[in-house]
């Protein structure tokens, strides 16, 4: 017995198997009848992108075609047409889900990252070949120019123009420093690209090198990120035992090694003049720019900062030409970008798609969109640096300019996707925590501003607000944005402003009537029991931990909720749905 | 290795590229989020059950994160002559089947295969 | 050098022109605007701390900083609208958000540069929620005090004193809102390396580092009876105490300050003065000495205790090199309480000896080693700041402006322009070179300035031709240009060359002690020139201008000491040092 075709029934991970079960049945069925040489396999596979809620999605295997089921008779529509008969069944056909694009992850989960010759096979290093053997520093620079990419690091500057910057700084020596120091929360694309394609990244190092002129790179890379580290010294001791890196580079005039150091894993040190102070060794705090690092960078010489990403595309660009990456993309956003989509999504993961793509197509076509039943609320892009969009601008292409102009920034490429039981108060106040316990402290408006907005947010958490706190919070907020020093200040409110714009209602929910309507401001939340619904069964008063339900089968149950702790152990118990939650 | 200069680099790359389309490869994502999910148990379990059919012309490798996050263990299977296939939630359970199932008998195994959704870029024509 | 480049620009519409690289920050003051800062001093670099400087920029929608914001050719700068002033004083309620209220227990009480804003800003209260610190206040060193719950973490003197002083002693601790400032590794500032110099305190905005005062020590003993309270007052303070009282920066009131410290109390008003012409017999003889006979050189100037204390911490292979003169205060006290105390039949046991100075060092510097009690018991009993002594008077209630001069007690009171240029950057060399010339010649100094060694230039280099003998000088001020200057020497030694000088001056604070830890607040190097411009007047003004040529000195060695360098000078004058640790541990 040997199957020669596959046809894989996509289920989607939370859904009813019974949509399946009826489809997967009659596709048995009519094979048993028309393929008595049992030569295809039905399976059933995972759906990982948006599911169709009246049908389901079917792949045949080799032909890579897809169709759309609704019921059984499509099921033996294309066993009879096209698995027996061969013949096209375009009513049914569906459209691949091919939105992700992959450059920058072109490696990841297909070479061996610890085999720098599964890289080479890959057109590895041929890039840096190309620039030693065929290329001026300045047509480098040029191709990087022409290709428009842009910073991946969140502020989207030029990289053509920060190389080309650096080229004309003077200086006897010049380095170049690769950024890291991934640390916004939810954010894991780069170190997934330097655990998945860690020589792509030493490559487009020397390759930067080349075209600045600096013979010495450093990456600056969280300790907390062990693997990626290993995976570095691995790559960077392959390719200097080959002689793609270090002394005279495959027989060239060109020298360039790499030294890896460890970030302590403060948030700021990924801001580039607090690396580079790092790097130093000294406290990692922001420092005024200019001097721009291209001028006056490490150890005061022209220094080169380009994040993971952003090197990650340089390889395919010179190999590939500018021509070609110019055409993924907007019009002022090159490209792809990877996101790490994760929150309430039903597959979070990292997706990289051009620079272009719509949110919702992220979200719901690539990520499968909001589990549970539930509606989606608000994403957050760019970490606790952005804001949150709402679903009314979900079919905005993704690039630098139009985030900010929902009051969201691109960021390194975390995104958040919160569904109805996030609450906004509940979602600024961790991004604000994050923010506060990241401030470096050396500004005032930074420092001082953000604890501010924390404790008038956790007041209206706990019920204590006053609508005249969102004024002060907006003051506040646009004090911070205009005074601070770094990025980090700067966009610190960023996610409650944006809130206020969309969400205001909720803002004015906690305040004036007290109410948390996801549920997650603990202290707005009460719990009562229902006696039309109660059964007297008694479960809750025996499951509170707190003790707060009294009463007994004879008199009812009743919740004390000045001794209620809202830990909703009883609302979770209660087989009645006798406990209402408000 | 003698430090290669740019002819014996070409040669080399050249040597690289000429895949052996003939042997079946298991290859487990063992980035974090894998390792974290138990990818190094998963990827024991291969060696155990490739050693225990004896089989040969297997080779098991090691790649970074597919991207998959939600449903890592992840496993991309090549046998020759059939589609490659990615796995998720490749447990060591999940292992064993595979091998003795796709592997040695070319019948996928139901409830994990993933969709692989987007294309080799380089690969794709110019 | 390259000609620098002329930029052109407006600010609130009125044309500037500056060289490329001027600050906006600078630009603006140049054409008299403006623009408030808690962070940026002249003096240091920008910590881009506060946020209060920002301004607009036309074309671009942030606000910049305009203390780290270079001007650029063309550039229009707006620097107060209403939204700037709404940013600024929010940002300025922030800061008041975490500062305690008490201004009038305050170091800087109508002193401070936040009072100031929140008074220009009209702050009637904190809009927000308040955070005060209850951080404990370190007295460690008994001259230094840290208050750091009044401290905005401006950074200025984290950068005075790593970048100016290279001490290194206050770093940032902790991080976001635990930010603090304090010793480096969280110690007690006497454990630090701290070298006392009071730059920190000298340019802190607020009450945050401020000088121990003791005040209250000098009033005690002036009302005690048993006590014969005597005091001298430093060359630096003569031209820097009018600044509290509303006179120019500079003013020469040396007789007004004998005639307060009269009607404060003090039985006897000596001068600092006199001692540093002492001090140059001493030194100048030393130098003749070794540099005749093959002696140690160069020479290095010791009249500085917080230089004294950064040698022997980080220079120690320096310590047979350095003078083993004792500064002027020192000086004054042994003789305060030998020589005058024999002349005058006064038990030495009752006399309390008091000293004016610029300095937050000296304070230290009184019981430093044994070698301070030369008369037996402690030479100096107490040291206060200019600052300190212009409270005293205010407290006092004399109508300083009005008082009539005085005179000192001619003793120890009469001194050259060669006691009184001590105060200055370069003046202790100038002083040792007028009669080192007449040492090795038996004449003096056709012209007695020597300008090589003036002026605010962080390291001076000259060259004396003592009739055909070069002798090569060098004069740095400000700790962190020390280096420059011995690592030269250190490298000929290596190399076995001859020194690349023979005598070199450095005094901690940039300036000299015109600039010094101690006086007036709001230093820049306007009132450093301004007040060695007074010191250099002071000097013209005396019709003596040699140590050497002072008859009280003659007198003091005729009577006393006898010979320079004698033995009884050496037990009184002179002192030595040994290698500390730079960690107490
Ligand atoms: C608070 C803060 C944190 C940052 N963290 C990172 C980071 O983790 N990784 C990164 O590449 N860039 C980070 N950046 C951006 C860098 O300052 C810098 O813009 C970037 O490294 C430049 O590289 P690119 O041009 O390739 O984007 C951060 C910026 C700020 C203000
Ligand atoms: S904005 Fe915040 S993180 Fe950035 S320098 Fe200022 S205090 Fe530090
Ligand atoms: S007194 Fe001088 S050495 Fe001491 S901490 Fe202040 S600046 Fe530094
Ligand atoms: S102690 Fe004074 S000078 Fe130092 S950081 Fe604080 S406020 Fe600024
Ligand atoms: S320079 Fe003068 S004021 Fe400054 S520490 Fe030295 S002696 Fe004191």
């Amino acid at each position: 017995m040997s199957f020669n075709r596959y046809i894989l029934i996509y289920r989607e991970s939370d859904a009813g198997v019974d949509k399946n079960e009826n489809l997967f049945d009659a596709f048995m069925k009519e094979l048993g009848e028309k393929d008595p040489s049992n030569s295809v396999q039905v399976v059933d596979a995972v759906m990982n992108g948006k599911a169709d809620p009246d049908s389901t999605l079917v792949k045949i295997i080799p032909d890579n075609i897809y169709f759309k089921c609704k019921d059984p008779v499509d099921a033996i529509k294309i066993v009879d047409d096209f698995i027996i008969k061969n013949n096209p069944v375009k009513k049914l056909e569906a459209a691949a889900n091919n939105i992700q694009y992959r450059i920058v992850l072109r490696n990841c989960g297909v070479i061996d990252p610890e085999n720098i010759n599964e890289y080479i096979a890959r057109e590895g290093y041929s890039a840096l070949e190309k620039v030693l053997f065929d290329m001026t520093p300045d047509e480098v620079i040029a191709e990087i120019k022409k290709s428009g990419l842009r910073g991946r690091g969140g502020a989207g500057f030029p990289t053509g123009n920060k190389w080309a910057f650096t080229q004309q700084a003077v200086g006897d020596v010049k380095y170049v420093v690769c950024n890291a120091d991934e640390g916004d929360p939810g954010a894991y694309m780069d170190r997934s690209t330097l655990e998945g394609d860690p020589n792509s990244i030493i490559e487009a190092m020397a390759i930067a090198g080349y075209a600045v002129g600096a013979s010495k790179g450093y990456i600056y890379i969280r300790a907390e990120y062990p693997l990626a580290i290993k995976r570095l010294e691995i790559a960077i001791s392959q390719a200097t035992e080959m002689g793609l890196m270090g002394k005279n580079i495959m027989g060239s005039d060109f020298s360039f090694e790499i030294e890896i150091r460890y970030g302590a894993g403060a948030f700021v040190c990924g801001e580039e003049t607090a690396l580079l102070a790092s790097l130093q060794g000294e406290r990692g705090m922001p420092k005024p720019r200019p001097p721009f690092p291209a001028v006056k960078g490490l150890w005061g010489k022209p220094t080169v900062i380009n994040n993971v990403e952003t090197l990650a595309n340089i390889p395919v660009i010179i190999i590939k030409g500018s021509d070609w990456f110019n055409r993924i993309g907007t019009e002022k956003s090159k490209g792809t970008k990877v996101f790490a989509v994760t929150g309430k999504v039903k597959n979070s993961g990292l997706v990289e798609v051009p620079m272009g793509t719509t949110l919702r197509d992220i979200i719901f076509t690539v990520s499968g969109g909001i589990g549970n039943n539930r509606k989606f609320k608000a994403v957050q892009t760019g970490g606790p640096s952005g804001g949150v969009i709402p679903e009314k601008f979900l079919d905005t292409p993704i690039d630098y300019e139009n985030l900010v102009a929902l009051g969201s920034m691109m960021g390194s490429g975390g995104m958040i996707v919160m569904d109805e039981d996030d609450c906004m108060v509940d979602v600024n106040k961790f991004y604000l925590q994050f923010s506060v316990d990241e401030s470096c402290g050396k500004c005032a408006p930074c420092r001082l501003g953000g604890r501010q907005l924390l404790t008038y947010l956790q007041d209206i958490a706990k019920g204590n607000g006053d609508l005249k706190d969102i004024d002060k919070m907006k003051r506040i907020g646009n004090a911070m944005q205009k005074a601070s020093l770094c990025g980090l200040g700067q966009t610190t409110s960023n996610p409650i402003q944006s809130a206020l714009k969309y969400f205001y209602d909720e803002y004015e929910e906690h305040i004036v009537h007290k109410k948390c309507r996801a549920g997650k401001c603990l202290e707005l939340l009460t719990y009562t029991i229902n006696p039309e619904k109660c059964s007297r069964c008694g479960i809750c008063k025996r499951v509170c931990p707190a003790s707060a339900i009294s009463g007994d089968r004879e008199s009812g149950f009743a919740i004390d909720n000045a001794v209620c702790i809202k830990c909703g152990e009883c609302y979770n118990r209660c087989k009645f749905d006798a406990i209402d939650r408000g | 290795m003698s430090k290669l200069n740019r002819e014996q680099f070409r040669s080399l790359r050249e040597k690289l590229k000429a895949v052996n389309e003939q042997q079946t490869e298991i290859i487990v994502g063992l980035g974090s989020c894998g390792i974290a999910a138990g990818a190094a148990r998963t990827f024991d379990a291969f060696q155990k059950e490739i050693k225990a059919k004896s089989l040969t012309g297997v080779v098991l490798r090691r790649t970074g994160c597919m991207g998959l996050c939600a449903s890592e263990p992840t496993v991309e299977i090549k046998v020759p002559g059939m589609a490659d296939i990615i796995y998720g939630w490749v447990t060591p359970e999940v292992a064993r089947d595979i091998v003795q199932k796709h592997v040695m008998r070319q019948i996928l195994v139901s409830n994990c295969i993933q969709d692989k959704t987007f294309k080799d870029i380089l690969k794709e024509g110019e | 050098m390259t000609e620098t480049k002329m930029i052109k620009a407006k600010i609130n519409d009125i044309p500037v022109e500056v060289p490329a690289g001027t600050t906006i920050l600078d630009a603006a003051r140049k054409i008299h605007v403006n623009i408030p800062t808690l962070c940026k001093h002249p003096d240091l670099n920008a910590t881009a701390g506060c946020g209060i400087c920002i301004v607009k920029v036309k074309g671009s929608n942030k606000l910049l900083r305009s203390c780290c914001t270079d001007i650029s050719e063309g550039m229009e700068v707006t620097t107060h609208d209403s939204e700037i002033i709404q940013v600024r004083k929010t940002v300025l309620e922030l800061i008041l958000s975490n500062h305690p209220d008490d201004c009038l227990h305050c170091g800087r009480n109508t002193n401070c540069e936040l009072q100031n804003l929140a008074a220009h800003f009209v702050i009637r209260g904190v809009p927000f929620h308040t955070y005060k610190n209850s951080l404990p206040k370190d007295f460690s060193t008994g001259n230094i005090v840290l208050v750091p719950n009044k401290c905005i973490l401006c950074g200025r003197c984290v950068d005075v004193c790593q970048n100016i002083q290279n001490v290194w002693a206050l770093n940032f601790v902790g991080r976001g809102i635990s930010t603090r400032i304090a010793p480096a590794g969280d110690i007690l500032l006497a454990d630090s390396p701290c070298v006392r110099c009071g730059q920190c305190a000298a340019h802190c905005p607020t009450g945050a580092i401020v000088e121990y005062d003791n005040t209250y020590d000098v009033w005690h003993a002036l009302h005690d009876k048993d006590k014969y309270c005597i005091v001298q007052i430093a060359p630096a303070v003569r031209v820097a105490i009018g600044e509290a009282f509303g006179y120019e920066p500079g003013e020469l009131l040396t007789n007004k300050l004998y005639a307060v410290l009269k009607k404060l109390g003090f039985k006897t008003v000596f001068d600092t003065n006199f001692s540093a012409d002492v001090t140059i017999i001493e030194e100048a003889t030393e130098f003749v000495s070794r540099f005749t006979t093959g002696g140690t050189l160069p020479l290095i100037t010791s009249c500085c205790p917080s230089w004294v204390d950064f040698m022997e911490k980080y220079q120690i292979d320096m310590i047979d090199h350095f003078s083993t003169c004792k500064s002027p205060q020192q000086m004054m006290g042994a003789l305060t309480k030998t020589y005058f105390a024999e002349k005058e039949g006064i038990d030495p046991k009752k006399i309390f000896m008091v000293s004016i100075m610029p300095c937050t060092a000296k304070k230290y510097e009184i019981s430093r080693t044994k070698d301070m009690s030369a008369s037996g018991i402690q030479d100096t009993d107490a040291v206060l700041t200019t600052r300190e002594l212009s409270r005293m008077i205010k407290q006092s209630g004399i109508d300083f402006k009005n008082l009539p001069g005085d005179d000192p007690d001619h003793i120890m009171g009469d001194y050259s322009g060669a006691g009184t240029i001590f105060a200055a950057t370069g003046g202790v060399m100038e002083a040792a070179i007028r009669t080192a010339y007449h040492y090795v010649t038996g004449e003096n100094l056709k012209d007695v300035n020597v300008e090589a060694v003036r002026g605010l230039k962080g390291v001076k280099e000259g060259v004396i031709d003592i009739k055909g003998t070069k002798v090569k000088v060098a004069v740095a001020h400000g700790l962190g240009n020390v280096e420059y200057v011995l690592n030269k020497v250190k490298e000929a030694k290596l190399k076995g060359e001859e020194p690349p000088y023979h005598f070199i001056e450095v005094m901690a604070c940039p300036g000299g002690c015109v600039g010094g830890g101690g006086q007036p607040y709001g230093v820049t190097d306007y009132l450093r020139t301004e007040r060695a411009a007074g010191i250099y007047k002071d000097d013209v003004d005396q019709e003596i201008r040699c140590s050497h040529d002072n008859p009280m000195i003659k007198k003091l060695y005729q009577e006393y000491l006898g010979e320079p360098g004698s033995k009884k000078a050496h037990h009184l004058l002179h002192t030595h040092y040994e290698p500390k640790p730079v960690y107490i541990k």
